[in-house]
C-alpha cells in the first residue's frame, strides 16, 4: 500500500503538516475558521517529533500487523479493505483507550472534540495525497507505495 | 550623544485577523523576528532584527505576514542618502568594516539592458527550434591552430591532437561557491543539477567533500590562494582545474571564513583544524607576475598528467584584457571573468560596491584583444557575474564570451531572496549557513529540481532567440557582435562594446 514516508534529514520542524493536519479534520476545512472560530479546537492526528536540530512527523504507520486492531475491544479500529489503512470507526468506539495504550508509536490520541474516541491519522480519506505531505514545504514527509 | 541606532530596513506587517498564532514564523526565523506571548496568545514581531528574506512570508499558512521596506524617511538630501548615514552611524558604533554578501547592488549601467538582439526578416529566413534542430552544445578548451585532416581506408579523420575539452550541453556553468560559503545540500544541489544537465559546476576553494567526488565529471575544481582541500584525489577528481585568481566582487581581496563555520566536515574537507578560520590570502604568495602563474599552471597541468584543462578565473579590472593575454599566452586553457556584480560570501561593502568594472565591458574588451593578437583560439572565455537571464548569456555569448557562469541565479533558484547576508551564517533558506537547524531547509532533491529547471527554461529561451536570429547554433553567435545593438549608449560605450548603435545597418 501507499504509505507516508519520513525523511527527517529534511524535516525543519515548521509543523505545517500539524497545522494542515489539524484544518483537515476540522468541520469548516477553512485554516482561520478551524482555528478561531471552532470549539472545542479541532486537533492534528499526527505529531511532530523534537530533539535539537533532528525533527520529523509523525503519523499512524498503519501498522501490517497493528496492535490496535487486537486490543481494540468493540472492533471500532479496523482496516480498509481497499486501502489497506487502519481506521476508527467513531461510532463503535467507546474511549476505552486500550489502542493508546498499545500503539508503538504512540500516534493515536484522545479526542477532545466532543464524543471521547481515538483520534489517528486516516491518511486524508478521500485525499489524493494526504494534506501533511502536500503541504511539507521541503518534502520531508513522502506518500508512496514501497516494494 | 546617547546611543544612536540604525532603524531598522524593514517592518512586518501581521494582519492580525488573518494570523491563527501558529508560530511558523516563530521556529523558523534564524533571526528570532517572531516571538510568541502565551498570556495573551500573540504573536510579536521586532522589525528591527528582519533582513528581509521572506522565509516566513513564505511559509505563512494564511499569508498573515507582509515583509516591507520601512517606509520611514530622512530629510532627502542627494548627497547624504539614508545608506550613507546608516553605514556611518554603524561604523561609528562599531569602528569597523562594514560587511556585506552577494553582488554589487549600485545602481551603476547595466549594459545588458542597453544591448538588443537582431532577428531575421525576409532576407533571411528564421527558424523554429520546435520543429528543426538547434545547438547549444559548447566545447570548453584550448583549440587548435590549424586542424589537419588525414584519410585513411576507414575514411577521413582529424590528424591533429586536440586538447581536452571539456563538454557542455548548454552554455551556462555554475560558478564558484565553495563548501564553507553555502551548504552541503547547496553543494550537492548545484553538482546533481550539473550532471543532470551536462553542464559543470565549481567547487570554489573550499575543496570537494568527499560525497561529491561521485559527480567529479561535472566538476571544476578550484585552486585558490589558500589551497584549502588541494590534494592529489582533489586534482584528479574534477573535469577540469581553475586556479584563482579574483573574485569580482572583492577583486584584490582575500577570503576569510570564520572558524564558528569551520565544522568536522568543513575541516576534513579543507584540511584546516576544527573551529579555526580559513584565511585566504589576497594573492597567491607564490605568484607574482605571469611567469610564476605559468608555473604553477603547468604544475597543475603535470600533476594532471596534461589531461585536464587548466583555467584561470580573475576579476574584472580596469587592465582586464592585458591580464587574460598574459593569461592565454601562459598556457591557460580557459579564462573566467567575473565582472563587479559577481557575489560573494562575505565582503566589505566598499569593495564590492566600488571595485571592478561590470562584465559586459570586460567581455568586448578581452575578445577583442585576444583576437587582435591571433590568440583567441588558445583559450574559452567563461563571463560571470551577475547574470540574469537567458537574453544576459545570449548577449555575453554575441560579444565573445564562450559560456557563462551563475551563481546568483542558481542561489535564487534555490529560494535565496537576495537578502545580502550570506556573511552572518544565518540563512533561513538553509543555503550560506552551516548550522545544522538551517542547513536542512534545502532538500537538495527539491535544489536540483529548481537548477536543472532553470536551465532547462534559459536553453530553451536561447534556442528561441537563436531561431529568430536565424542561427541553428550557438556557435555561429559567439563572438558575432552583429547581432546586438546598442540603445541609450556613448559612442565610447560603443566603440568599447564594439556593437553598432540600434537603428544602423549593417
Amino acid at each position: 500500500m501507499k504509505r507516508i514516508y519520513i525523511r527527517e534529514e529534511y524535516c525543519m520542524g515548521c509543523r505545517l503538516c500539524e497545522i494542515h493536519c489539524l484544518v483537515q479534520h476540522s468541520k469548516s476545512r477553512e485554516i482561520i475558521k478551524a482555528y478561531k472560530g471552532e470549539y472545542p479546537k479541532p486537533q492534528p492526528r499526527l505529531i511532530v517529533e523534537e530533539k535539537g536540530y533532528l525533527s520529523f512527523a509523525l503519523q499512524c504507520r498503519h501498522c501490517e500487523d497493528a496492535p490496535c486492531l487486537e486490543a481494540c475491544i468493540t472492533g471500532a479500529m479496523y482496516r480498509d479493505r481497499e486501502t489497506g489503512a487502519v481506521l476508527c470507526d467513531e461510532d463503535r468506539c467507546v474511549g476505552c483507550w486500550m489502542c493508546i495504550m498499545v500503539c508503538p508509536f504512540g500516534v493515536i490520541s484522545r479526542n477532545l472534540e466532543g464524543k471521547k474516541v481515538a483520534s489517528k491519522c486516516d491518511l486524508c480519506m478521500g485525499e489524493e495525497t494526504p494534506v501533511c505531505v502536500r503541504n511539507c514545504p521541503n518534502e520531508a514527509i513522502v506518500y508512496e507505495e514501497k516494494t | 550623544m546617547a546611543k544612536k541606532t540604525v532603524p531598522s530596513e524593514f517592518i512586518i506587517e501581521r494582519d492580525d485577523e488573518k494570523c491563527i498564532t501558529c508560530q511558523v514564523c516563530c521556529r523558523m526565523c534564524s533571526n528570532d523576528v517572531h516571538t510568541y506571548d502565551p498570556e495573551l496568545d500573540e504573536v510579536n514581531s521586532d522589525s528591527t532584527k528582519c533582513v528581509g528574506c521572506h522565509f516566513c512570508e513564505m511559509l505563512c499558512p494564511t499569508g498573515a505576514i507582509t515583509v516591507k521596506r520601512n517606509p520611514s524617511e530622512f530629510k532627502i538630501n542627494a548627497n547624504w542618502t539614508a545608506r550613507v548615514i546608516n553605514d556611518i552611524t554603524k561604523q561609528a558604533e562599531t569602528g569597523g568594516v562594514l560587511l556585506t554578501g552577494m553582488g554589487c547592488d549600485r545602481p551603476y549601467p547595466i549594459y545588458w539592458d542597453h544591448i538588443l538582439l537582431n532577428a531575421s526578416q525576409v532576407t533571411n529566413p528564421s527558424i523554429d527550434p520546435l520543429r528543426e534542430p538547434m545547438e547549444l552544445r559548447t566545447y570548453l578548451g584550448r583549440k587548435p591552430d590549424r586542424i589537419e585532416l588525414e584519410s585513411s581506408d576507414d575514411g577521413p579523420g582529424i590528424k591533429t591532437q586536440l586538447g581536452t575539452q571539456l563538454k557542455l550541453e548548454t552554455p551556462i556553468l555554475f560558478s564558484a561557491m565553495s563548501y564553507g560559503s553555502i551548504s552541503l545540500n547547496a553543494c550537492i544541489s548545484l553538482a546533481r543539477a550539473a550532471t543532470e544537465a551536462g553542464t559543470l559546476y565549481n567547487t570554489g576553494e573550499g575543496g570537494l567533500h568527499r560525497d561529491l567526488y561521485k559527480y567529479g565529471q561535472n566538476t571544476i575544481v578550484q585552486v585558490a590562494s589558500g589551497r584549502f582541500g588541494v590534494h592529489k584525489e582533489y586534482l584528479e577528481a574534477g573535469a577540469a582545474i581553475e586556479i584563482k585568481i579574483g573574485q569580482g566582487a572583492k577583486p584584490g581581496i582575500g577570503g576569510h571564513l570564520p572558524g564558528e563555520k569551520v565544522s568536522e566536515e568543513i575541516s576534513q574537507t579543507r584540511m584546516i583544524p576544527e573551529g579555526t578560520d580559513a584565511l585566504s590570502p589576497a594573492p597567491h604568495h607564490d605568484i607574482y607576475s605571469i611567469e610564476d602563474l605559468r608555473q604553477l599552471i603547468f604544475a597543475l597541468k603535470e600533476a594532471t598528467r596534461y589531461r585536464k584543462p587548466v583555467g584561470v578565473k580573475i576579476a574584472a579590472v580596469h587592465n582586464v584584457a592585458p591580464i587574460a593575454s598574459g593569461i592565454v599566452r601562459a598556457g591557460a586553457d580557459f579564462v573566467a571573468i567575473d565582472g563587479i556584480r559577481g557575489g560573494t560570501g562575505a565582503a566589505p561593502t566598499v569593495i564590492r560596491d566600488n571595485v571592478g568594472i561590470p562584465i559586459e565591458l570586460a567581455i568586448a574588451a578581452v575578445d577583442s584583444r585576444l583576437r587582435e593578437e591571433g590568440i583567441r583560439n588558445q583559450a574559452s572565455i567563461i563571463a560571470g557575474g551577475g547574470f540574469r537571464n537567458s537574453s544576459d548569456v545570449i548577449k555575453a555569448i554575441a560579444l565573445g564570451a564562450d559560456a557563462v557562469y551563475i551563481a546568483t541565479a542558481a542561489l535564487v533558484a534555490m529560494g535565496c531572496h537576495v537578502c545580502q547576508k550570506c556573511y552572518t551564517g544565518k540563512c533561513n533558506w538553509g543555503i550560506a549557513t552551516q548550522d545544522p537547524y538551517l542547513t536542512k531547509r534545502l532538500n537538495p532533491e527539491i535544489g536540483t529540481r529548481r537548477l536543472v529547471n532553470l536551465l532547462r527554461a534559459w536553453s530553451l529561451e536561447i534556442k528561441e532567440m537563436l531561431g529568430g536570429m536565424g542561427i541553428n547554433a550557438i556557435e555561429s553567435l559567439r563572438g558575432n557582435r552583429e547581432q546586438l545593438r546598442g540603445v541609450g549608449l556613448t559612442d565610447t560605450d560603443l566603440k568599447l562594446l564594439g556593437i553598432k548603435p540600434a537603428g544602423e545597418a549593417w
